[in-house]
Order: structure tokens, then C-alpha cells, then sequence
């Protein structure tokens, strides 16, 4: 196994700004838009995002939720372990709101799938827009892209990309593993 | 440890603590889930259950169907009164007869105690057991123990008195042996007829005044009267029985601490349980229902996943 840096503490500070940037454009004040950050690793770039926009930019009372896509996924019974749930957290109404899903690698597809489907169980969103970190080129199993996108990957299917947040793991690097 | 150490839940006894744990955690989720606009998920929607009763029951039934459906399971019904078991058919024909049509699970309710333990040794599917007879009925303890948690926090340390008719009661059982698991004081409580003898030999305590019992406890568990178990008169009358081991206003005001009181359903008002008790604050018997149906999902859940 080894492993490489895909992306320093400071590179990864900089895409941060541009994709806070890019929402703002977007969504100028929030006040019609949630973001919902999807369970386990989404949240922490939902948090770090939502911190920029409201220290750095001045946005008020962002809405921001966690969504556990657990029950919705599509592989159930077709790995070895029991699929262990984490916690959903939308303490807010989703009707008629402009949605921005965010998670920290966009791989197969199929996490986005589940969330789509877990989303409408809190109501009818305006739209929905993704946000990722790292989007892996030439890895989908369904057509589903981006809407911002932190930073493009050409990996195979051996690699794994691993993305590390200071608040979790002590450093926020990511890495490219090559198993 | 994500995982069940267990295919079949048959009973509290088979159960270990981290198993408990994780089927606490697990309803929890569900639980968010149940509150939700939409009360469904989708994720079982590649299993069929097959619910089976061969005694009455209106909640537990419901409970489990309604846990079936909200995730998406196909669920056929069974009821002995309406069927074959009636020709002279088998158990394990019946039953097999039910899994040719490709059923992934059982949950089954028999008179006769052990009965899921003999249908676990003989047919191919995850089963359920929703009580079987005067032996067990694991989800009922599982949701008492989760109503306590949600209740006082935890279970560890608590003081439980069980109260009533402990010698036919399934849920008194599996009560017990859920609650000594995470590591609870328990007692019970009632007339001497109706308790077992050598019950202390499960590492409870017993106790036959009523008042002492729960000046000693945080929380009363009352049981029914199961008159329809009972071959002869185990009390002079109900009047008695209630007189001795019914709880009401005046005996809960006089205690020295606040309680929290349980009961399994169905109530016999006036008898075990007064009205103004099992409508007061101190009462938790609605949100035993309600976390009835999380905490059979995530029974459901749990061992669907271990089905290959």
C-alpha cells in the first residue's frame, strides 16, 4: 500500500474559498437555500463551508442539515457487514428550498442516488444541486455530475481517495491510496 | 461490531449486552425515520416476511406490520384461526408450506412455549419470535429497556420492580433477562401464587407488599391479569387484586420519590392500573407503542442483513 498527497492543508484552503465563492454567487444571501451535508463525511465539509460563508463573508442563519443515506442505499445484503446508520439532522423544512447536497468525493454515483431519494422523505425541493470536494473522472455507475466541484481526479479503480479534516483526523490533507 | 451475534431472535436470553446496544442504536434512527414526513424507507424492499399468529394479538401485529412495511418489506398475514393448522397440518408444514412461496422471514407468535427455537432448528428463515406462550417475548423487553433509556438516560443501575402476574407473563420474563443484561436491579412483585417459585434463582429480588416495592424502584412495570392463562383462581377476586396490587393516584402521591410507570398493553383499567395513573405524566405506556415500532425495524433491519 502507498500513498500519496493529492492535496495540501493549503490547497485545500483555497478550494474552500472558491467553492464558498461559487455558492455566494449563486445564492447571494441563502436565505431560500439549505445545505445538507451527507452522513458520515459530507458534514465536515458542509461545516467548513458554512463557516467561511458566515465568518468570512457575513452571511447570516444558514441553514445547514446532515443526511443519513443508510436506509436508502441500493447495495443492502450484497456486502459482508450490516450497513450502521448515522445521525439525520434537517431541523428545518426542505419544501420549495434550493438544496445543495454536499459530499467530500463524488466516486459512483451511488451515494448521490440514495440521497436524492432520502431527500424527498422531508419534502418537495425547489432544486437540488451537488457539491463535492473531489470528483473521480471515469468511475460512474450512474449520470450524475457536479455542480461545483472542488478538484477533478483521474484515479482507477485500485486507488481510494481519502480525505482528512483537521476536527476528525488531526490534519486536513487528502491523500490518493494506492491498495 | 455492527453486527448481530444472533440470526434469529427467539428470545432476550440467546442476546448479548453489545447486541442490545446495537439494536438501541439502530432504533434511535429509526425512530428519526418514524417522525419523519415520510415514514419510509426503502431499504428492505427485497425481503417478504411472512407474520404468523397462532394466538391473538392486535398491537404486537400491528406494530411489526407497520415496522414491516415502513421499510418497505412485502408482508403476508397468517392467522391460525382461518387456516390449515386447523385440518391437523404441522407446524413445520405450515410454515414450510409459506416459505416455498419465497418468504425471507418468520415472526411468529405460539402458544406453546419454544416454539421459535424448534422452528429455527427446522426451517430455512431468519425467525422472529413474538412471544411463545409463558417463555418470551424479546420485543416487548427490548422496547420496555429502550423506553426506560430514552426515559432516564440509561438503564445500567436503575431499579425496576416488575408488578403482577410474573407466573404467566412472557414479558416479565424476557423483561428480566433484558434488564440483569444492562446491568439493572430488578424485582417483582405480587400475590405469591403468581410468582414462580425459585424466581430468585434468576438474580431478582422479590417482594410481596406492593408499597415497599415501589418506594424501592424508579420505575414500575405493571403487568396484566392474563385471566385467559389462568386454569383456576390464583386471587379471591379482582377487587382484592386491585385492592393489594393495583397502583393508583393516591398510593403514587404518597410515595416518597416520582416513578415512572409502564404497562405492555392491553390495560385492564381499574384493575393493575388506574386511569388517572396511566394518563399522567409520570406514565410512559403511549411511548412504549410508538418505540415498539423503531425498535421492531431495527430488529428487522439487523437480522435482514444477515440473510445472503
Amino acid at each position: 500500500m502507498s500513498q500519496k498527497v493529492l492535496l495540501t492543508a493549503k490547497e485545500i484552503d483555497i478550494l474552500l474559498h472558491r467553492l464558498a465563492c461559487q455558492l455566494l454567487e449563486n445564492h447571494l444571501d441563502f436565505s431560500n437555500t439549505v445545505l445538507i451535508g451527507i452522513q458520515p463525511r459530507g458534514i465536515f465539509l458542509a461545516e467548513r463551508l458554512t463557516k467561511i460563508l458566515s465568518e468570512e463573508y457575513q452571511v447570516k442563519d444558514i441553514a445547514l442539515g446532515s443526511l443519513d443515506i443508510t436506509f436508502f442505499r441500493d447495495d443492502f445484503r450484497r456486502g459482508e457487514k450490516t450497513l450502521e446508520a448515522s445521525t439525520t439532522e434537517i431541523n428545518f423544512i426542505i419544501e420549495g428550498k434550493r438544496v445543495v447536497l454536499i459530499d467530500d468525493v463524488l466516486y459512483t454515483g451511488r451515494s448521490i442516488r440514495a440521497a436524492l431519494t432520502a431527500i424527498q422523505s422531508f419534502g418537495r425541493p425547489k432544486e437540488i444541486e451537488l457539491l463535492t470536494l473531489i470528483d473521480r473522472r471515469f468511475s460512474r455507475h450512474l449520470p450524475i455530475q457536479p455542480n461545483y466541484r472542488g478538484r477533478q481526479v483521474d484515479a482507477i479503480n485500485e486507488e481510494k481517495v481519502k480525505v482528512l479534516w483537521k476536527e476528525n483526523d488531526g490534519k486536513d490533507v487528502i491523500y490518493l491510496i494506492n491498495t | 461490531m455492527s453486527e448481530l451475534s444472533v440470526n434469529h431472535l427467539l428470545g432476550i436470553k440467546y442476546l448479548t449486552e453489545q447486541d442490545i446496544e446495537l439494536i438501541f442504536e439502530t432504533a434511535d434512527h429509526f425512530k428519526e425515520v418514524i417522525n419523519r414526513a415520510i415514514k419510509k424507507v426503502p431499504t428492505l424492499r427485497d425481503i417478504t416476511i411472512a407474520n404468523i399468529f397462532f394466538e391473538n394479538s392486535t398491537r404486537t401485529k400491528l406494530s411489526f406490520e407497520l415496522a414491516e412495511k415502513r421499510l418497505s418489506a412485502d408482508v403476508i398475514n397468517f392467522s391460525a384461526g382461518q387456516s390449515s393448522v386447523k385440518k391437523g397440518e404441522t407446524l413445520i408444514d405450515t410454515v414450510n408450506n409459506i416459505l416455498s412461496m419465497k418468504v425471507d422471514m418468520v415472526v411468529m407468535r405460539h402458544p406453546n412455549p419454544g416454539a421459535g427455537i424448534f422452528l429455527s432448528r427446522h426451517v430455512k428463515a431468519s425467525i422472529i419470535n413474538a412471544g411463545d406462550g409463558a417463555h418470551e417475548h424479546p420485543t416487548q423487553a427490548l422496547l420496555d429497556s429502550f423506553s426506560i433509556r430514552e426515559r432516564l438516560g440509561e438503564v445500567a443501575g436503575k431499579k425496576v420492580v416488575i408488578v403482577g402476574d410474573i407466573l404467566h407473563s412472557r414479558v416479565a420474563l424476557s423483561n428480566i433477562f433484558a434488564l440483569k443484561l444492562q446491568g439493572a436491579e430488578v424485582k417483582v412483585c405480587g400475590p405469591r401464587t403468581l410468582l414462580p417459585k425459585h424466581i430468585e434463582s434468576l438474580g431478582v429480588g422479590v417482594e410481596t407488599d406492593l408499597r415497599k416495592a415501589l418506594n424501592w424502584c424508579d420505575v414500575a412495570n405493571m403487568l396484566r391479569i392474563q385471566n385467559e392463562r389462568m386454569e383456576f383462581s390464583y386471587f379471591p377476586t379482582t377487587r382484592e387484586y386491585s385492592q393489594q396490587y393495583g397502583i393508583n393516584k393516591t398510593l403514587l402521591e404518597s410515595l416518597d420519590k416520582e416513578i415512572v410507570i409502564m404497562h405492555p398493553g392491553p390495560i385492564n383499567r381499574g384493575v393493575e392500573i388506574t386511569s388517572d395513573v396511566a394518563d399522567s405524566e409520570q406514565s410512559i405506556i403511549l411511548d412504549q407503542v410508538e418505540n415498539g415500532v423503531a425498535i421492531r425495524m431495527a430488529v428487522i433491519y439487523l437480522l435482514a442483513s444477515k440473510i445472503k
